[in-house]
């Protein structure tokens, strides 16, 4: 197999997983990287689970991976968090957003929400790294822009830390967003180690 | 410079390219974004949302035979609507042109099935064309124009979610202008009555030989040869797949031109290699080719039939590799089916019909078959576009005939009502039914992201467009009981309902209020009350019920703690479906 590095981003329509994938797509296809970027469609946008994928390294071929094959997941819900983890690797990596969305079943009382995701995810992969994305956005004044803060952290992690992502950032949203997007950006990328 | 674009972006920009001067569609997941992105070449090319595919399709069959290059794209089951054109236009063949863009759906991510357009090729008559990743969609669909031109036949191109959905690297061309050739009148060719379709029939078969042979030489069909040991026959993504696993440890024989298949080029490689394997998605149709013409290989024994592939499968299938995985509790993993968003006009009109008894709900496809889902519950069928009306109709007819006593209702989206309902409807006033008959006018086609439609006042090309009239229509067809009401007034529906299983012979009932995702056009800010508003729960008199829970708005939910309801004040628009539905009073709008 070739050397590609696997990322699964996942959480529920509306989150801006589409806009966050193509952040991190456009940012390593400047730098030089071969990338595939999938997305799902159709029924998920209506507040259903949603994911795509980012595959990049020097020649990808499939973009999409399979099961026990992401080297990170990055989970903008905390309870979308355990439907993934069957695609990571066991040594992989996983960023958590410890927020909460609860689902319908949840909403009408016939489930509740899942305790104790983040400790099973924990057990699974050592690496796991929980952000608290909305209170960080919040303090900027939009909690959309978790978003963004996700990728932050995201882009730290990997040590992809020598691409302009401020320009990346620039050319794919709306001008009067872009400051806004930028201290989100800044904010996830100083929140991890 | 190279550009990270979908394959639906890529066929749209290759039509552009190849000098197309026509484009048509249906929306569908995953075809929509095609004709979408074709809108921004609208200075070059003419695009436009047809009522249903069939129509799309013809369209294109129209323009092609004036002498223009053409497009029509579609999913996969709305190929099944154009089938009727499509099979006598394999026999005529083109004059400039013509491609139908077939987005199929392995897995199902948002169809009803998942069924395997490469055999309309070959039931057609027509070539067949299978792109691997965005820079082949571009560059394949400049090709197949030309094949569409030399050889006088239709191409099929055939796109999968993977392909349509994925962003990978393209290097844009130039657009070069196709001169319209001249029309002639060719009835001989284009008339396709049974003694034309007679001499037609051969002409058509004569065709599939020159294409055979030209499948065997174009470069479409390439050979990579590796090592020796395995060798793969592969279409489409599953190309991708196969070189994620194998890489250089196994020669390919890559088919990008599937229909007809090069057999030759197939033997000769079949020769070379020790194992032969077949890798394709869904069904067997290179493989069953293959061995009615005696070639060994192993195909669908190992790789499956049913679902999307992925590398993974296939290196567990060939290899026999399986890869740790990690395993969650059942506890941890909780469903997040999709649901009808906060505010939804179909949410006030369902609520109202769950109080009702005694129905049989016959649905259809759209945003509203999330009333099939829980807590609403209130779908009874859904098979294809266009078929709640006239399945409704069968059904109710049977209740009838065998003394069954039950109401029938169908309901129907307006984009979808369009597409085919009004055919069905034709019948259920031409038969005499005593169904009712539910057209849920959103104002737009709502589930596909908010296409415009013959009733939504402007077309693909954002130019005004003259408004059906649904009533009017309804009217004309022959309707004798005809409402339009406000779906949010829960009252009023509930009346509207009554109303309309009293009435003898067939009622139509339209729900008109648009959809809350919707931007809105100033007609729609001038005809309905959109002021964006909020709703709340007051403690003191909420008893905790909960009933307003029951209406299935995602703003609400129910704290078991407090026992109390809740809203989410940033999810909700202030419909009021719930503030009607609870029996204490406890919700009130507060502005916003
Ligand atoms: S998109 Fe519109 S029509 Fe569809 S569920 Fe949401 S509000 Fe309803
Ligand atoms: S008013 Fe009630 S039903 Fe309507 S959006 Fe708000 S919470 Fe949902």
């Amino acid at each position: 197999m070739s050397k590609t590095t696997n990322i699964l981003l996942s959480g529920v329509g509306g989150q801006g997983i589409i806009l966050a994938s193509k952040i991190l797509a456009t940012g390593l296809m400047n730098s030089g990287y071969d990338v595939k970027m999938s997305e799902v469609h159709g029924m998920a946008q209506r507040g259903g689970s949603v994911t795509t994928q980012v595959r990049f390294g020097e020649k990808v071929y499939s973009p999409i991976i399979g099961k026990g094959q992401a080297d990170i997941l990055v989970s903008f819900e905390e309870m979308e968090t355990a439907k993934w983890m069957e695609f990571v690797k066991p040594e992989g990596t996983v960023v958590i957003n410890t927020f909460r969305i609860p689902s319908a079943p949840i909403l009408i009382g016939k489930a509740d929400y899942p305790e104790g995701v983040i400790a099973e995810v924990k057990s699974n992969v050592e690496n796991t790294q929980l952000l608290d994305a909305a209170t960080m956005a919040k303090e900027l004044g939009n909690v959309k822009a978790m978003n963004v803060i996700m990728v932050g952290a995201l882009v730290k992690g990997l040590g992809l830390t020598d691409i302009n992502w401020e320009d990346v950032i620039k050319s794919l949203v709306k001008e009067k967003f872009i400051e806004l997007n930028v201290k989100a950006f800044n904010l996830g990328f100083n929140a991890v180690k | 410079m190279k550009k990270l674009m979908t394959g639906n972006e890529a066929v749209a920009r290759g039509a552009f390219e190849a000098g197309v001067t026509f484009a048509s569609a249906y929306p569908g997941t995953p075809s929509t974004e095609i004709l979408e992105n074709m809108a921004q070449y609208k200075a070059d090319v003419y695009c436009e949302w047809a009522p249903n595919e069939k129509v799309a399709l013809e369209t294109a069959i129209g323009a092609s035979i004036a002498g223009a290059r053409s497009l029509a794209a579609m999913k996969h089951v709305g190929v099944n609507v154009a089938a009727d054109p499509l099979f006598t236009f394999g026999y005529t063949g083109v004059t400039g042109g013509m491609v139908l863009v077939s987005a199929d759906d392995p897995g199902c991510h948002s169809s009803q099935n998942e069924q395997d357009n490469r055999y309309y090729a070959k039931f057609a008559k027509i070539a067949c064309i299978e792109p691997s990743d965005s820079q082949e969609s571009l560059d394949f669909m400049k090709e197949a124009y030309k094949i569409s031109e030399d050889f006088d036949v239709a191409v099929l191109f055939r796109m999968t979610t993977r392909t349509c959905h994925s962003k990978t690297l393209v290097e844009e061309g130039e657009r070069v202008p196709v001169a319209m050739k001249e029309y002639v009148k060719q009835p001989g060719k284009y008339v396709a009555a049974p003694a034309t379709a007679k001499k037609l029939h051969p002409i058509v078969e004569d065709k599939l030989v020159a294409l055979e042979k030209f499948s065997n030489e174009t470069p479409l069909n390439r050979v990579e040869m590796n090592d020796k040991k395995i060798g793969i026959i592969t279409s489409g993504v599953a190309y991708q797949y196969a070189k994620e696993v194998f890489g250089d440890k196994a020669s390919y024989l890559k088919l990008g031109f599937t229909f007809p298949l090069p057999m030759d080029k197939i033997r000769a490689f079949a020769n070379e290699v020790e194992t032969l394997y077949v890798i394709e998605e869904l069904e067997p149709f290179i493989e069953e080719q293959m061995k009615v013409a005696g070639i060994d290989c192993i195909g669908k024994a190992v790789i499956p039939r049913i679902g999307e592939l992925n590398p993974d499968i296939i290196a567990k299938a060939i290899l026999g590799e399986d890869r740790p995985v990690v395993q969650m509790s059942e506890e941890s993993i909780v469903g997040r089916p999709p649901t009808l968003c906060a505010g939804c006009p179909h949410r006030g009109f369902f609520y109202a019909l769950t109080k009702k008894r005694n129905v049989m709900v016959t649905g259809d496809i759209g945003c509203y078959t999330l009333g099939a889902a829980e807590p609403l519950n209130m779908i009874d069928t859904v098979i294809d576009m266009g078929a709640s009306i006239s399945m409704g109709h069968g059904a109710a007819q049977a209740f009838a005939k065998n003394g069954v006593e039950k109401k029938v209702v169908s309901v129907i989206g307006d984009s979808t009502f369009f597409h085919t309902g009004v055919n069905s409807l034709m019948d259920v006033v031409y038969n005499g039914s005593n169904t009712v008959n539910v057209i849920l006018d959103n104002r737009i086609t709502g589930m596909t992201g908010h296409q415009e439609n013959p009733g939504s006042g402007y077309t693909l090309m954002g130019t005004r467009a003259k408004e059906i009239n649904i009533p009017a229509l309804c009217a004309a067809i022959g309707v004798e009981h005809i409402q339009t009401i406000n779906p949010l007034i829960l009252d009023d529906v509930s009346k509207a309902l009554d109303e309309a299983f009293a009435f003898e012979g067939p009622s139509v009932i339209i729900t008109r209020w648009p959809c809350v995702l919707k931007k809105f056009s100033p007609e729609d800010i001038k005809e309905f009350d959109l002021a964006p508003s909020v709703c709340e729960v007051i403690d003191e008199k909420c008893r905790g019920c909960r009933v307003c829970t029951k209406t299935g708005c995602p703003a609400i939910s129910f704290n078991k703690e407090t026992k109390l309801a809740s809203i989410d004040k940033t999810m909700c628009v202030g419909c009021e479906v719930c503030l009607q539905s609870c029996p204490f009073d406890a919700i009130e709008k507060v502005g916003k």
